[in-house]
């Protein structure tokens, strides 16, 4: 097929014409050949991303319901949504998990990645171990962690009687305790991944600063906080902007593991807006709320690109 | 926006992804601090790793318990008898057959779709100039920032307007155009020397000429990436099919098992299990044997999910 375009393509070149009309000729086949072959793929993404993220907020201003009748309601939605207690919830519950994911996977994925930075033995066999969490299926792990989490003879909890602990957790029975355990079922399922990154980071820090550091008399943790992290910021910026993009989004473990619940005690912003489309079929309401977590992860990657910027110099 | 590319290169993750030269066995060379300092570092490597894959193994060695013996107390850590029934049952208890079939057939069709756009659209990019493209390569890039949570409604709605809900062409047209291909091979072919495709010019050939015959063969390796990727990825999708395949014959493995898990009423956690190992394993043979590919990949492109 690709040497029928090409013939195409040949067949269709210009006669010999005056040096000015041949360049203008040459840069609107040019242009012609580089757009055939983003178009492909740029006519799916613009149906199926484009097209969608624009009626977004078309959507988000009516009353869209199930029967795809939608009247032009102005802030409506909006408003509804301050007054709206279980849109508040699913706020809190996702800065909540936020805040205990995005501190938690760092240092825990920078803290390996220093370790397996030393050249130790196995670490070809630890890597491996390390990423295996994070291509196997949400569902696969959602579900072995529900049971090894369970109250009364989940093995968790009896390696937590075992080693003396009277009362464990009842982690997704509990509503004080659910949130902590979906913190750490996706924080060992990101870490490896995460160390990945910081591990080929480390590799660009040059050997000749530690030596020289270490010479100048500074200890482990001088040469960590001036030498390493400095030197790491890159990849320190692009680590920070991917977790907090996806703990925003966080949904398929949750509702897998808890539904939400027990009450609304793991709400999380994207159920909430699949609740309200999908289960009540309120579609125009729970646009405001996807314009809420569009606008939540546009706004922060912006904060923190201009933040890396300003560090920078 | 660019700054949020991935800043790591491909070559650094090809070292790391290389076996590392083991240390100096030489011990007499340690100080006493140094030695302690490795020995509490393999403690901690060794925790880490039990703590990562004691989730795998419980979940093994239930699939061949018998049925009231998952949550026994105190724990078994391996079976009473090796119950390897659980793995013929389950195919009749269940529609793993049907399951496993469709969610072949969606990740087998995305796969091709979304590595064939990808290159093609990568090349133009990366190789060629042409009045439009750095904006539009921003779009691309500014879609990183935006959850697919966030437009899932009006997507749906537009894929149901289009009559295409409820069929396995819903999860093919929204998985297999993602941007994610077209930053990965764009990011590899910005590797090749812009002298070979000049050259390839100069001699005549077209750029389709150009992208089928020079840089497809050079890019294998971003091409391996990409399609494990992308298979693990669709086999993996939950929430894709969740809102789209309401029917029981159009459902993937994830849904299957997931739903699988609701209707336990007799609780035969082992037979659950046994359907879950066996959802696991095409991914984790596939992570094995591609391993480099999937760690190179995951890192240079910084998406996944």
């Amino acid at each position: 097929m690709t040497s029928l375009v090409a013939d195409d393509v040949a067949a269709a070149s210009p006669p010999p014409a005056s040096p000015r009309r041949r360049r203008s000729r040459l840069r609107l086949r040019s242009t012609l050949i580089g757009w055939s072959f983003i178009l492909p793929n740029f006519l799916g993404f613009a149906l199926l991303t484009l097209v969608p993220v624009v009626t977004l907020f078309y959507m988000s201003f009516t009353n869209w319901n199930v029967f795809g009748k939608a009247d032009w309601i102005g802030l409506a939605n909006f408003q509804r949504l301050l007054g709206d207690g279980s849109f508040r919830i699913s706020v809190l519950n996702t800065l909540y998990y936020s805040v205990m994911h995005i501190p938690l996977t760092i240092v825990v994925s920078l803290g390996l990645a220093l370790l397996l930075n030393n050249k130790l033995r196995g670490i070809a066999f630890f890597r491996t171990a390390a990423f295996f969490p994070y291509i196997t299926s949400i569902v696969a792990i959602a579900v072995v962690w529900n049971l090894l989490f369970s109250p009364d003879y989940g093995p968790i909890n009896q390696i937590l009687r075992f080693i003396g602990f009277e009362n464990p957790p009842g982690w997704l029975t509990s509503s004080e305790w659910a949130m902590p355990a979906v913190v750490i079922v996706s924080t060992w399922r990101d870490m490896g991944y995460y160390m990945i990154l910081f591990l080929a980071g480390l590799q660009t820090v040059p050997r000749e600063l530690h030596e020289a550091a270490r010479v100048d008399g500074a200890n482990v943790f001088q040469r960590f906080f001036n030498v390493t992290l400095p030197c790491l910021r890159p990849t320190m910026f692009f680590v920070t902007v991917m977790l907090t993009i996806n703990s925003f989004k966080i949904f398929d473990l949750i509702l897998v593991m808890t539904n939400g619940g027990p009450g609304q005690s793991t709400l999380v912003l994207s159920q909430f807006i699949y609740k309200k489309g999908f289960e009540e079929s309120q579609f125009g309401y729970a646009s405001a709320a996807a314009v809420a977590l569009f606008l939540l992860c546009i706004v922060v990657t912006i904060v923190q690109f201009f933040w890396n910027k300003r560090r920078s110099y | 926006m660019t700054a949020i590319e991935s800043p790591i290169s491909r070559r650094q993750l090809e070292d790391v992804a290389e076996e590392q030269s083991p240390p100096p066995v030489d011990g007499k060379t340690l100080t006493p601090a140094r030695r302690v300092a490795r020995i509490v570092g393999y403690t901690v490597l060794v925790l880490a790793a039990v703590a990562l894959l004691m989730p795998f193994f419980w979940m093994v060695m239930s699939s061949l318990k018998s049925a009231n013996e998952v949550f026994s107390v105190p724990i078994k850590w391996f079976p009473e008898t090796f119950v390897w029934s659980n793995y013929v049952e389950i195919w009749t208890e269940s529609d793993m057959l049907t399951w496993i079939r469709n969610t072949l057939v969606l990740a087998v069709v995305v796969t091709f779709l979304q590595v064939l756009t990808g290159s093609f659209a990568a090349y133009g990019f990366a190789k060629m100039r042409f009045p439009g493209r750095d904006v539009l390569f921003l779009v691309y890039i500014g879609t990183i920032a935006v959850p697919w949570q966030s437009y899932m409604i009006p997507q749906f709605i537009l894929l149901s307007n289009l009559k295409v809900s409820n069929t396995l062409w819903a999860i093919i047209l929204i998985q297999a155009f993602g941007a994610f291909g077209v930053f990965l091979m764009k990011q590899y072919y910005e590797t090749i020397p812009e002298e070979l495709s000049e050259a390839a010019r100069l001699d005549g050939l077209s750029e389709y000429a150009i992208w089928r015959r020079i840089m497809l063969p050079l890019s294998i390796p971003a091409l391996a990436s990409l399609t494990l990727l992308t298979f693990v990825n669709t086999w993996n999708d939950y929430l894709g099919p969740l809102i789209y395949l309401r029917s029981p014959d159009l459902w993937t493995i994830q849904l299957g098992l997931k739903s699988f898990v609701s209707n336990l009423y007799d609780t035969n956690y082992a037979l659950l299990f046994a359907g879950l190992t066996i959802s696991v394993i095409p991914i984790a043979v596939i992570f094995l044997l591609g391993q480099r590919f999937f760690i190179e990949g995951i890192a240079t492109s910084g998406m996944k999910g």
